[in-house]
Parts: structure tokens; C-alpha cells; sequence
């Protein structure tokens, strides 16, 4: 397929395979965190940590948007699904994140009426073919998906509509890898940068982490070539102690992002002064909510929200397996209460996640490097 | 950093959980001491606390108790029906092991094959039934008729059975359109025709409007199996070759894309077919032949999974070997799915011995149905249980049972 396949060319991997392994100083271990969803994706889908030395370990970060959305959250969502006469629609990945009374799935299962959506705008064709009906759109994401809420909700504004609103859980990037950055015990040496935020925001926000930090930040794309040729670059940085942001996504990413979706966000949202994340607790400026002169497209202003706040559970160790600090094995509740089928923290609740990943996946691992180690 | 004073509450499932967690704990921690002695060959002392394990020997450990959690008996944990129930992963398994077999378990149900084998008076006969639900009832390529036709002809054939009676149960919805009904009835005879089967009894039912949707059918078949091969996925040995009929995901893309609720337009339609004909032929080729099923809903990915489980063997497939459509691949690859998982309702996998697998595949590739046929992939000795995908661009990943349905991914 044309435009796919350029970027899934295996002699091509090998050839930086080679180059990557080659740039590894004996001894060293590097740790470079893709922060992006989207990227754990990919790496898992195509088997690309096969390509990687020893030496070069890939910590799963915090950018899967529905992974952390509190718990709380969720049930403040179920409390709004649950008002008369309304409707909740929702983006497919979220339906399975737990709240503390089961998922969307489950609610949908005791009769409540939650519809998967693609877009933010189906929400608005469902508002418009059930006027009797009030539509709230469960809206979730980073600075990637927030333009397309902004639009919709500029789009009904426009409309008139008076029977559709949103549960904003947009969340922004930066505070979350800030928060990860000034943990006391980091053991990252570089950052993949999120490619489909950075369509966005665009590289500059990233350039305190080599500033500040000197941690090199890759922006890459999302094929996996791209994240094999970020590694790479990352790897030339750290060989030369350099740190800077570059920019391996460069077709789709501008330098300074988009102006016209950035707009759309401030036109529409601002900043929360604070939002509790799954996994890493309260980060301060993390997450945008409506802003007043749209208050009639928030559900949270229209809605009585319980905002009830549940706790993680204190056993649950996620944050530090998202620093790279501990193995997922070595969490605490790993395995026996924290499992795929009864996720507790963020890292188990997206198959992509850490945890879900070597709860499926590590004696698989564990048995290739046995068998590396005997033979 | 501001965080607000109110004090949290707690999810009470969490709470179970952790209760759950420590009971485990403290019985693996005395099991794990024990295993520890065994394995050095030492005796474990406490000193007071408990003295730190070495880092491999307690993954080691926190791998076996996975692997034991995997083993223990399924238990269905929610307390009501969700949609993943019905979508063909592992909750669907866990149900159909936990309530179904658990309930109704004997020796003909407990393979759980896609048609129970029997012997009535020395005849030897495949019996089995299924449901269709599909929405839209209309779409390229087929309709629920043939479908529903098509669904039990195909689940007798994969028993090695030749496909003879059918019966078709209507539950419809009051103000169903009798116009559509009879186009539904017509194209059930037509598949019936091509298949060579007959549908011998029936029943209908009419419900009020709302309590289902347009029109359900249920179909049960019979069949006779006329030959001495012995089927199933629980045969597979290290070294069978794994065989599919044709391109995967067609009817699964069609459907999503046929509801029109995602604004992808694509020129493709429904694989759906009576497979008897192409198994016959296969049978007739290949004697090595020792597991066939109808990847329909879970893809073939699921069928790959059941194999490696029933057999205790590890499968390793490449993805360049797999035929997908350009058009199937288009769709995934916008929708974030895999066309692994995704159904197909005229496609058949099936494991060969390795001396059969050649005349297998030229077997198939001769009948119309097979003609994009390919050997996609190997059973190995192990890891047991585990699907391997070789993928195109040279790594290597696991393709384990979906949890529930495939959702699209926003990320």
C-alpha cells in the first residue's frame, strides 16, 4: 500500500538496527521513553523492540488518553449517563477503562445509552435526529483530539443546538512530562516525542526538556520506521552528550504547530488549575476545561457532577513503572489484583500499557532471553 | 502543586481485589520460599522479615503464578451480559466455559468444535446450530438469508460432515416489512440450492416492535460424515502447516463499512459461501488434513489461539504470507484495527500434516472458493499456547484473544 509500506521496509530496519547498535557504549543501559499511545502501538504491533540492542530498553509512557483519566472521572461520567434523558457518546477505547462501577460497557449492559462515536461531530448528528434528547460527548485526549471537540462544539454553537453538550477530560502533554521529569527518581536518558500532539502544538513546547533537563526529545512519526529512525537519532545525541529537540516527523509536523486548531482550543477551552491523572496523582495546568462563554456546551455546568474522587489504590505503583523506575513485575499488586480482566491502574488498563504488555507478553520475552543467555 | 482536601472514596471492587491480593500473597509467599529451596537445593530460613528474592527468580515466579491464573477454571466476573460476551474473545470463551459446558458438559460438547460428532444407529452425523443478528440485514454480497445458510452449511463442513438438513428459526420484529422477509427467505433457498441442502423444519415468532431489531434467524444442520478422517484443532502436531482459503476480513469490513455510520466508501463485498464443496475437494486431496475451521467472528486470529490452546503447541505465522484485500487493509489501517480479528463467512483455516500440505494447497487454489488459498504460517513444539505473527517488517509479535470486541483506537 503506497504511503504504508515505504515506512515498513525491513531491510531498511536492519540497516538502522546496526547503526543504533553500533552507537552503544559497553555498559551503558539507555532507557528513552516514547510518551505517545500511539507509538507503544506500533512498537508492539510490529514487533520493533526486536530490532533494539540489549542495551536499548523503551519505557511506555503516559500519553494513552483514555489510561489516564481517573477513576473518579469515570463515575462522574456513568452519574452524567445516567440523567434523564440522556444520551453519552464516546470514542471506542474509552468504553473498557474501568470506573469504581465497571466500565461504559457495563453501564450500557444495565440499560444506560452510551454510543460509540469516530468523530466529536457524530455526537452532533445524534443531537440533531434526537431533539428530545440531551447528547453529551465524553471528551477525551490530548492537545491531539481537543481541536476536533473545539470545533465541534464551535460548530454548535453556530447550529443553535441546545440539546448537546461535552464532559471535558482534554488533557495537555507537557505538565505530564514535566511531572515525570522532576520525579527525584528518573531514569530516563531521552524522549520519542508525541507525533500526533506536536501536529499541533508543534516542537517548540519541547525544547525546556533539552534545555533544562538535557534529555534529547525526537518528535517522530508513527510508522516503524520512524520510530526506529528517532531512536537513532536520540542515540547519535546521547553518544555526542548533546541534547536537543529535533524533528524526525518533519511531513507532518510544523515547527510551530497549527495556529488554526491551537485557536479553536482557546477559542473554547482553558486551562484547569488542576486535574488528578491515573497513575500520577494532581498535576497542576494539566487539563482544559469549557470556558464560560460556552458554558451552555458543558456538561458539567448544565449537569449535577458528583466529582466524587477515588483514591488509586495506594498498593498500585503505576507511577513508578511509568518513570521506568520498576518492572512491571515488581509492583506490588502486579498479577494477583491488578490484572487485564480487573485493571486497577492506568498501566494495565490499555493493552498497550506496561503492565497488560508483559501480563501478556513477558514469558514470551523472558523465555527469548533465556534462550539468548544459553545459547 | 494544589489538590483539593476532600477525602477520597474508594472503588469497592478495588477493595475486593486487594483483599484478594493479600490472601494470595501470603500463600505465595510461603509456596515461593518452598520453591526457592527446591530450586537451589537449599533451605529457605526467616530471619525475622522475609529476605529479599534475586530479581530472576521472582519473575520467574511472578510468571508462574500468571501462568497458573491463566490455567484456573474461567469464572464470569461481571454480573451482567456485555456486548464483549458476544464478540468472540476471551470473554466469550470464559462465558461459554463457565456457564455453558460447566451446565451442560459431556463428551460431545466438551471439544467445543463448530459441530458436535455423533453416531446415531452407526450412522455417523455433525450436528450444530447458530444465530444470526447481523445489522444491516442487506449487504454487498449477501444478505441474512444466505448468511444464516451459509454460517451452518460451513460449521457442518468443517466437521468433515457432508451438509444434508437444515432448519431455520424467524424471530421478528412486529411492523418487519413481509417484502423484505420474502427476499430473506428467497436467498436462504438460493444458498440452500448452491450448498445442496434442504431446509426441512422451521418456526416463527414475532415479537413487539422494539424488542428486537428488523429480523433474527437461527439456523441448526445436520450432516453425514462419510469418510475416516479424524478432525480437530486438539490434532495439531509441531511441523503441520496452516493453511487459508483466501483473503481474510471481507465480511467483517464490509459489514462495518455497509452500516454507514463511519463515511469510508470501499469496492468490496462479503466473502459469504457454502464451503462443503471446497472442503470435499481439500478432503478428497489431502487425508493429512487434521483441524478445519470457518475463521468467522474473531478472525482468524481466534482460530490460531484455539489451536495453540487445544494442541498445547505454539503457532508462528508470517504476515507477508497472509492474503488480506487492499481494500480490507485500507479500511484497517484508517480504523485501527487489525483484519486479524476481523470475521469472514467463506474462508476456512485449516492445519496439514507438512507431507499433505502441498497437494492441500493445490487443492484449494483448484476450486473457485480457493483460488487465492496460501500457506500462511507453521504449529511449532512451543511456546504452547502462544500465536506468534512474524510481521512484515521483520519483528516478531504475539497475537493473543481479544478481550472483547476490536474497538477503534483513538491514540
Amino acid at each position: 500500500m503506497k504511503f504504508v509500506d515505504e515506512f515498513r521496509d525491513a531491510d531498511k530496519a536492519h540497516a538502522l538496527a546496526a547503526r543504533i547498535a553500533a552507537l552503544c557504549e559497553p555498559g551503558r543501559q539507555y532507557k528513552l521513553m516514547e510518551v505517545c499511545g500511539g507509538h507503544t502501538h506500533t512498537i508492539y504491533k510490529h514487533g520493533l523492540e526486536d530490532y533494539l540492542p540489549e542495551q536499548v530498553t523503551l519505557v511506555h509512557g503516559p500519553g494513552c488518553p483514555v489510561c489516564v483519566i481517573p477513576m473518579g472521572r469515570v463515575d462522574d461520567a456513568m452519574a452524567l449517563a445516567s440523567e434523564p434523558d440522556v444520551i453519552m457518546t464516546s470514542f471506542g477505547d474509552m468504553m473498557r477503562v474501568p470506573g469504581s462501577n465497571g466500565s461504559f460497557f457495563d453501564a450500557k449492559a444495565r440499560g444506560t445509552d452510551i454510543r460509540m462515536v469516530y468523530s466529536p461531530l457524530d455526537s452532533l448528528k445524534i443531537a440533531r435526529q434526537n431533539p428530545d434528547k440531551r447528547v453529551v460527548f465524553m471528551a477525551i485526549g490530548f492537545e491531539t483530539t481537543a481541536p476536533s471537540t473545539a470545533m465541534t462544539v464551535l460548530r454548535a454553537a453556530a447550529e443553535g443546538l441546545t440539546n448537546f453538550s461535552i464532559f471535558c477530560n482534554h488533557v495537555t502533554i507537557i505538565p505530564a512530562i514535566k511531572a515525570i521529569l522532576d520525579s527525584p527518581d528518573l531514569r530516563l536518558d531521552g524522549f520519542i516525542g508525541p507525533g500526533h500532539v506536536s501536529t499541533v502544538i508543534g516542537c517548540r513546547p519541547y525544547e525546556f526538556i533539552a534545555r533544562d533537563y538535557g534529555k534529547p526529545v525526537v518528535v517522530a512519526g508513527f510508522e516503524p520506521l520512524d520510530i526506529l529512525q528517532s531512536i537513532y537519532l536520540l542515540m547519535l545525541q546521547l553518544a555526542s552528550g548533546e541534547a536537543t529537540v529535533e524533528n524526525q516527523y518533519s511531513r507532518v509536523v510544523p515547527w510551530d504547530g497549527n495556529p488554526v486548531a491551537l485557536r479553536a482550543i482557546g477559542q473554547t477551552m482553558e486551562l484547569r488549575p488542576y486535574f488528578e491523572w491515573r497513575g500520577l496523582g494532581f498535576i497542576s495546568h494539566s487539563a482544559l476545561k469549557v470556558r464560560e462563554e460556552f458554558a451552555r456546551f458543558d456538561a458539567e455546568t448544565l449537569f449535577p457532577v458528583p466529582g466524587v474522587r477515588v483514591a488509586d489504590p495506594k498498593a498500585c505503583q503505576c507511577g513508578e513503572v511509568l518513570k521506568g523506575v520498576l518492572k512491571p513485575w515488581e509492583c506490588k499488586v502486579f498479577g494477583t489484583a491488578c490484572t487485564p480482566e480487573t485493571p486497577i491502574g492506568t498501566c494495565m488498563v490499555s493493552p498497550e500499557g506496561a503492565c497488560a504488555a508483559y501480563y501478556n507478553y513477558g514469558r514470551l520475552t523472558r523465555q527469548r532471553v533465556r534462550e539468548a543467555s544459553t545459547s | 502543586m494544589t489538590a483539593p482536601h476532600d477525602s477520597p472514596a474508594s472503588a469497592g471492587w478495588v477493595e475486593e481485589a486487594l483483599r484478594e491480593h493479600e490472601k494470595q500473597a501470603r500463600y505465595e509467599q510461603t509456596r515461593d520460599e518452598q520453591l526457592l529451596g527446591e530450586r537451589e537445593g537449599t533451605r529457605f530460613e526467616h530471619r525475622g522479615s522475609p529476605q529479599p528474592l534475586p530479581g530472576t527468580v521472582r519473575e520467574e515466579l511472578v510468571l508462574e503464578r500468571i501462568d497458573r491464573a491463566r490455567r484456573a477454571r474461567p469464572r464470569v466476573k461481571e454480573d451482567r451480559i456485555t456486548m464483549s460476551h458476544g464478540a468472540g474473545g476471551k470473554a466469550t470463551q470464559t462465558l461459554i466455559e463457565a456457564i455453558f459446558l460447566d451446565t451442560f458438559r459431556n463428551p460431545l460438547l466438551e471439544p467445543l468444535e463448530d459441530a458436535a460428532r455423533l453416531a446415531v444407529s452407526g450412522v455417523r452425523l455433525a450436528m450444530t446450530t447458530d444465530s444470526y443478528v447481523v445489522k444491516p440485514l442487506f449487504f454487498p454480497g449477501g444478505d441474512i438469508g444466505d448468511l444464516a445458510v451459509n454460517g451452518t452449511v460451513n460449521d457442518l463442513s468443517m466437521a468433515g460432515a457432508v451438509p444434508a438438513y437444515l432448519s431455520a428459526g424467524f424471530i421478528l420484529e412486529e411492523g418487519f416489512p413481509v417484502a423484505d422477509l420474502a427476499r430473506i427467505a428467497a436467498s436462504m433457498q438460493a444458498a440452500a440450492a448452491r450448498a445442496g441442502v434442504q431446509v426441512v423444519t422451521g418456526d416463527t415468532k414475532v415479537v413487539e416492535k422494539g424488542k428486537a431489531d428488523g429480523c433474527y434467524i437461527n439456523t441448526a444442520g445436520l450432516g453425514l460424515i462419510e469418510h475416516d478422517i479424524d478432525l480437530g484443532v486438539a490434532l495439531a502436531r509441531p511441523g503441520d502447516v496452516i493453511l487459508v482459503s483466501g483473503p481474510i476480513g471481507d465480511h467483517g469490513i464490509t459489514i462495518m463499512l455497509a452500516r454507514g455510520e463511519l463515511d469510508i466508501e470501499a469496492d468490496i463485498s462479503s466473502d459469504t459461501a457454502p464451503l462443503n464443496g471446497l472442503v470435499a475437494s481439500l478432503l478428497a486431496a489431502a487425508p493429512g488434513v487434521r483441524a478445519l475451521r470457518d475463521a468467522t467472528r474473531g478472525g482468524v486470529a481466534t482460530i490460531l489461539n484455539e489451536i495453540a490452546a487445544a494442541a498445547s503447541v505454539g503457532v508462528v505465522v508470517t504476515e507477508d504470507d497472509i492474503p488480506v484485500r487492499a481494500q480490507v487493509r485500507g479500511a484497517s489501517e484508517l480504523l485501527g484495527i487489525d483484519p486479524m480479528y476481523v470475521a469472514c463467512e467463506g474462508r476456512l483455516v485449516a492445519v496439514v500434516s507438512p507431507e499433505d500440505a502441498g497437494q492441500a494447497l493445490t487443492a484449494l487454489r483448484a476450486h473457485p472458493l480457493g483460488a487465492d488459498a496460501a500457506a500462511i504460517g507453521v504449529v511449532t513444539a512451543g511456546p504452547a499456547g502462544i500465536v506468534q505473527l512474524k510481521t512484515a517488517f521483520g519483528g516478531t509479535r504475539i497475537v493473543d484473544l481479544l478481550v472483547g470486541d476490536p474497538l477503534p483506537r483513538i491514540c
